[in-house]
């Protein structure tokens, strides 16, 4: 399955790609309509910077044995045929238990607090491919198969 | 007192479609823009800005625009706002103002006053895409005579030979000056282009030996970097007498660009300003250049072509003479026009020539001589396009260097600040943050992507001209005519006038 | 071959699970004593505070039994297992036959003897979907709700009821709520939160009796109610495994591959201990992401295949309205504490790893904690400084988060 991986020597740290997520799973037909909808709607790709100047993006890995899957109450997660991580909304009770376990940090409370969200790869928007790597500026996030 | 200086350009954020994502903040080195957490807006300062255009490219919404400021002196055209403000800068300061990249003033750009011929109905034009097109081209010396063995066999005389797969280099820029990343990219580039790259005056760092065969290394008046396997790596060796955007004197790279790996790479010491003396102390004469060349080849057992670069300065199809016979194998000529990463503005803006007429000067005096082959000419100084190249080529040159031309293609927007080394697009400093800001592996697909695209357009007009070889192109004035160009400089280009024919 | 699984919930759901990564044909039964398919069963709580619609409540997708070709046997109650004869036997009298057979039963409520409590018209659990539901139904905006027990599940059904009833009380013995999940500052945090929200508490009491519509207490205090929740405690549903001779400590004794004392016969999730890695012994530990490994740990083994638990860490995410409280592990050795406002952070460390931690409010990343907790990792070995503040990968060496973001996971 194809994944997203990032390149930590490539990443500027810009945060782009939460942006670009956002805008993404919007629905907005125009970037510059986010304006204001601060706290509406959260990025489900996260950049991390360190103090000695590294940044790199952090999202969902689809991890093989995912524990995210295992660990809901609900059955909200599970796994595609194809190993993608999938979660359903309306399943989903926001106990928050796979934020407790994902070990990237890759899953989190949605804006309204009442369900999680996850990278879904662009799949649940009308996307089609992750908008997170077709607008990093550097060539940081890449979408490829994976050593799997 | 400092005079104030207001800023040339002002920033202009179109609060409608500003969505705060404060990308323009993390990305400005220079801290134009900021958010304002009282205000709750992105606020930016102007007079921090120096019109690099990284905050207008990378703004997702495209809330920002760059514009002239309107704020003027009382209009003068004698004394403009540019030449006030420099005499303020210097009142303030005390010191020589600098400059980076090439003279931006209104000089005349011969290229852009002459005109490409092309064939029409006697002569036919050539296809590209369905006959071959030639645009190899080997720079070196050639022999003019066949020699041959008692049995009648011909012997190899052929000196050593730089072969291009099209008629464009890279021309040096040093690391230092440039960035790891840039020159990575120029050097993979190169490579697959089937070209080369030229490491200017600051050594060839260990990571880039595999590129050797790609490599022109520089010898400059400052021998930085400079030893046995440097000169051994590499195809051809490069002694840079002097540079287009600074005739007449020498480098000064900031001890801040001299970053750890720089330090290593140019074997100096770190974060001690790099000066590169302006003459070469052991070259007096034609004599001692040819010294030189020969302790290169000899340094190197006549395996590799070496280039002597000059600034095109008034004498220089003369000095280009004393070249041609000093032993060496390439010369560079570099216009006024020619780029540089910090050089004093009064330097870069009134001394030199440009590279148009100096190439077409040099070109016909060694023809006068007859030592025309015992060199190849490259120009440099401002080659903006194929256009550019072809012309040159029927001007005399054997092939072209580009600089600004890779740069752009690399994300420059010429702000023309290289000299404060934080250049946001990654290419003109050594701040690791910003390095990072260049993706060799982006880098280098767009070197090849323009180079790829000029090379098809070479092409189209040899093709168009009924040329199959870019040999055949090489001092073919006949394929040029001038527009508004006066007598004297038509001569001295030694092409007519548009409407004249042969 | 046979395989026969007795309960319907996440381990038994996992297990069907890992019988079908090995075997795809073999016939699996599930004798479940309730009447609908498999279910979370934490999400009575969202249910009833309409988090998720009750068609939606389902563990699996519809055609779950289907695909995996499950016999499910519902509302048929397991009373026996005849080992000697590998049979199951149902209320209904019949017999089911198996060769492997798994035992995820879960947990039974406890109930301490109340003098009264069979006079007690409205009581009710809070472990089942039919619980939930009968507690529903007696709902209403004039009544007066007795919840004994303020630990997870009697907290969860306060969440779920508040909003609906005149007023809710909660009793318990221990001198704080949570009182096995959470330290006395986090606890409290908790409570005043829920005081807000309108819930009285009581705590350090427990009931006498009950007369009437009245608790009395053992503090003398009288408390008059119209329900009563009874969410004192649990224990392990091991009475099947226990009568057919099953070696039963607190819960199943089971070893790392799930099979208990008795040939052919596993158990799994609430009903089992197994290997706690933060207490370095076994217990039951009574969560849901447990149950899955270990469920599906012995559907692995039933069928064959080969695989261990090599044990679970405690977890807990609990909300309550919007207040999220996390924690793992243990609460051993050196503390050090963020505590501002509602958000609350205490990391235990102990021989220089984290062994565990109790954090309220800002929950972003909780898991890289978590994770640390888990694989016991060396705090050496990561930047403490940076992660004590915040869980953030880029704690870790350079190395280690190119293993964690660009190979295979």
């Amino acid at each position: 399955m194809k994944r997203i991986y990032v390149k930590e020597n490539r990443c500027l740290g810009c945060r782009l790609c939460e942006w670009e997520c956002m805008y993404a799973n919007s629905g907005l037909d125009a970037m510059f309509k986010l304006k204001g909808k601060q706290g509406e709607i959260l990025p489900r790709i996260r950049v991390e910077d360190n103090p000695e100047d590294i940044h790199f993006a952090v999202n969902c890995r689809h991890c093989k044995q995912a524990i995210c899957v295992k660990s809901c109450i609900a059955g909200a997660l599970s796994k595609t045929d194809e190993g993608m991580v999938v979660i359903d909304k309306n399943k989903c009770v926001g106990c928050f238990t796979c934020v407790l376990v994902c070990p990237y940090g890759a899953i989190m409370p949605a804006a309204d607090g009442k369900a999680a969200q996850k990278c879904m790869l662009c799949t649940d928007n009308d996307r089609g491919e992750p908008n997170c790597v077709k607008y990093c500026p550097n060539g940081a996030i890449v979408f490829e198969e994976g050593d799997l | 007192m400092n005079i104030y200086i207001p800023p040339e350009y002002e920033v202009v954020r179109d609060g409608s479609r500003c969505i705060e994502c404060r990308v323009c903040e993390r990305q400005c080195a220079n801290e134009v823009h900021k958010y304002d957490g009282d205000l709750k807006m992105m606020i930016s300062d102007s007079t921090k800005c120096v019109n690099c255009h990284r905050c207008v490219c990378l703004c997702p919404t495209h809330a920002l625009k760059i514009v002239k400021s309107e704020d003027t002196y009382r209009q003068n055209s004698n004394w403009g706002a540019q030449t006030m403000n420099e005499v303020y800068r210097q009142a303030n300061s005390g010191g020589v103002l600098l400059s980076s990249m090439g003279n931006p003033n209104d000089y005349p750009v011969y290229f852009n006053k002459i005109l490409v011929n092309a064939s029409q109905v006697t002569n036919p034009s050539i296809d590209p895409l369905r006959e071959p097109m030639e645009t190899q081209v080997f720079l070196g010396k050639k022999e003019v005579e066949i020699k041959r063995d008692i049995s009648g066999r011909i012997v190899d005389t052929l000196s050593p030979q730089l072969s291009l797969k099209m008629p464009v280099m890279f021309s040096a820029m040093s690391y230092g000056s440039i960035s790891y990343n840039a020159h990575e990219a120029l050097a993979r580039a190169a490579e697959e282009l089937g070209i080369y790259y030229n490491t200017g005056e600051g050594g060839l760092h260990k990571d880039f030996y595999k590129y050797g065969k790609n490599t022109i290394v520089q010898v400059a008046s400052g021998r930085f970097g400079v030893h046995a396997q440097y000169l051994e790596a590499a195809a051809a060796i490069e002694i840079k007498m002097g540079q287009g955007a600074k005739p007449g004197i020498g480098g000064h790279l900031p001890g801040m660009k001299i970053s750890d790996d720089v330090s290593r790479t140019r074997m100096i010491p770190k974060g001690v300003d790099a000066i590169s003396p302006a003459p070469h102390h052991d070259i007096y004469s034609i004599e001692d250049l040819r010294q030189l060349i020969y302790t290169l080849k000899e340094a190197t057992d006549y395996k590799k072509p070496i280039i002597v670069k000059v600034a095109a300065v008034h004498n220089v199809a003369a000095i280009a003479s004393g070249i041609a016979r000093s032993g060496a194998d390439i010369i560079a000529i570099d216009g006024f026009r020619g780029g540089s990463g910090a050089t004093p503005t009064r330097i870069r803006d009134n001394v030199g020539i440009p590279i148009e007429l100096a190439l077409a000067q040099v070109d016909e005096r060694l023809r006068q001589e007859g030592i025309r082959e015992n060199v190849s000419i490259v120009v440099a100084g401002s080659i903006h396009s194929s256009a550019d190249v072809v012309k040159a080529i029927a001007l005399g040159a054997d092939a072209c260097y580009i600089g600004t031309a890779a740069l752009l293609a690399l994300g420059c927007h010429l702000c023309r600040s290289c000299h404060t080394g934080k250049c946001n697009w990654g290419i003109a400093t050594q701040r690791p943050d910003l390095v990072k800001r260049l993706n060799p592996d982006i880098g280098y697909k767009r070197l090849v992507n323009l180079l790829t695209a000029w090379n098809h357009e070479i092409q189209e007009m040899m093709g168009g001209m009924g040329i199959n070889s870019i040999e055949a192109l090489r001092s073919n004035r006949l394929m040029l005519r001038g527009v508004g160009l006066n007598e004297t400089e038509l001569r001295i280009l030694g092409i007519h006038h548009a409407g004249e024919s042969m | 071959m046979k395989y026969v699984i007795i309960g319907n919930s996440v381990a038994a759901t996992a297990c069907i699970e890992g019988i079908r990564s090995v075997d795809k044909e073999g016939e699996i039964t599930v004798v479940s004593a309730e009447n609908r398919p498999a279910y979370g069963r934490p999400l009575i709580s969202y249910i009833m505070l309409g988090r998720i619609a009750e068609q939606n409540a389902d563990y699996r997708p519809k055609e779950f039994y289907e695909k995996n070709k499950v016999n499910v046997m519902l509302g048929q109650r397991a009373v026996k297992i005849d080992a000697g004869k590998k049979a199951v036997l149902l209320e209904s009298g019949s017999e089911v036959f198996y060769d492997k057979l798994l035992i995820s039963t879960g947990s039974r409520p406890f109930v301490p003897p109340m003098e009264g409590l069979d006079k007690v018209k409205d009581k009710f659990s809070f472990m089942t979907f039919d619980d939930m539901k009968s507690l529903s139904l007696a709902l209403s905006e004039e009544k007066r709700v007795l919840v004994l027990g303020a630990g997870l599940i009697g907290l969860k059904c306060v969440e779920g009821i508040a909003d609906k009833v005149k007023s809710v009380t909660v009793v318990d013995l221990a001198p704080r709520i949570l009182s096995s999940v959470l330290d006395e500052g986090s606890s409290s945090i908790v409570q005043k939160f829920l005081e807000e929200k309108g819930v009285n508490f009581v705590l350090g009491d427990s009931v006498l009796s009950f007369y009437g519509a009245n608790a009395r207490l053992k503090s003398g205090k009288e408390l008059p109610f119209d329900i009563l929740v009874l969410a004192v405690g649990v224990r392990p549903e091991v009475s099947l495994l226990k009568e057919a001779g099953g070696e039963i400590n607190r819960g199943a004794v089971v070893n790392e591959r799930m099979c208990t004392s008795l040939p052919d016969i596993y158990a799994a999730g609430d009903c089992a201990e197994g290997y706690d890695k933060s207490a370095h012994a076994n217990r039951v530990l009574a969560i849901l992401p447990n149950a899955a490994f270990q469920g599906r740990c012995a559907g692995i083994n039933m069928a064959g295949g080969d695989d261990v638990f090599d044990g679970g860490t405690p977890l807990n995410s609990l909300g309550f309205f919007e207040l999220h409280i996390m924690t793992a592990g243990v609460y051993e050795g050196e503390c050090s504490e963020d505590i501002s406002g509602r958000n609350y952070k205490k990391l235990f460390v102990k021989e220089g790893k984290l062994v565990g931690f109790i954090i309220i409010g800002d929950i972003r990343n909780v898991g890289i904690y978590t994770a640390l907790v888990r694989e016991g990792t060396p705090l050496s070995q990561i930047d403490w400084r940076i992660m004590s503040k915040c869980p953030l990968l880029s704690a870790y060496s350079a190395k280690e988060r190119d293993e964690k973001l660009n190979k295979g996971v």
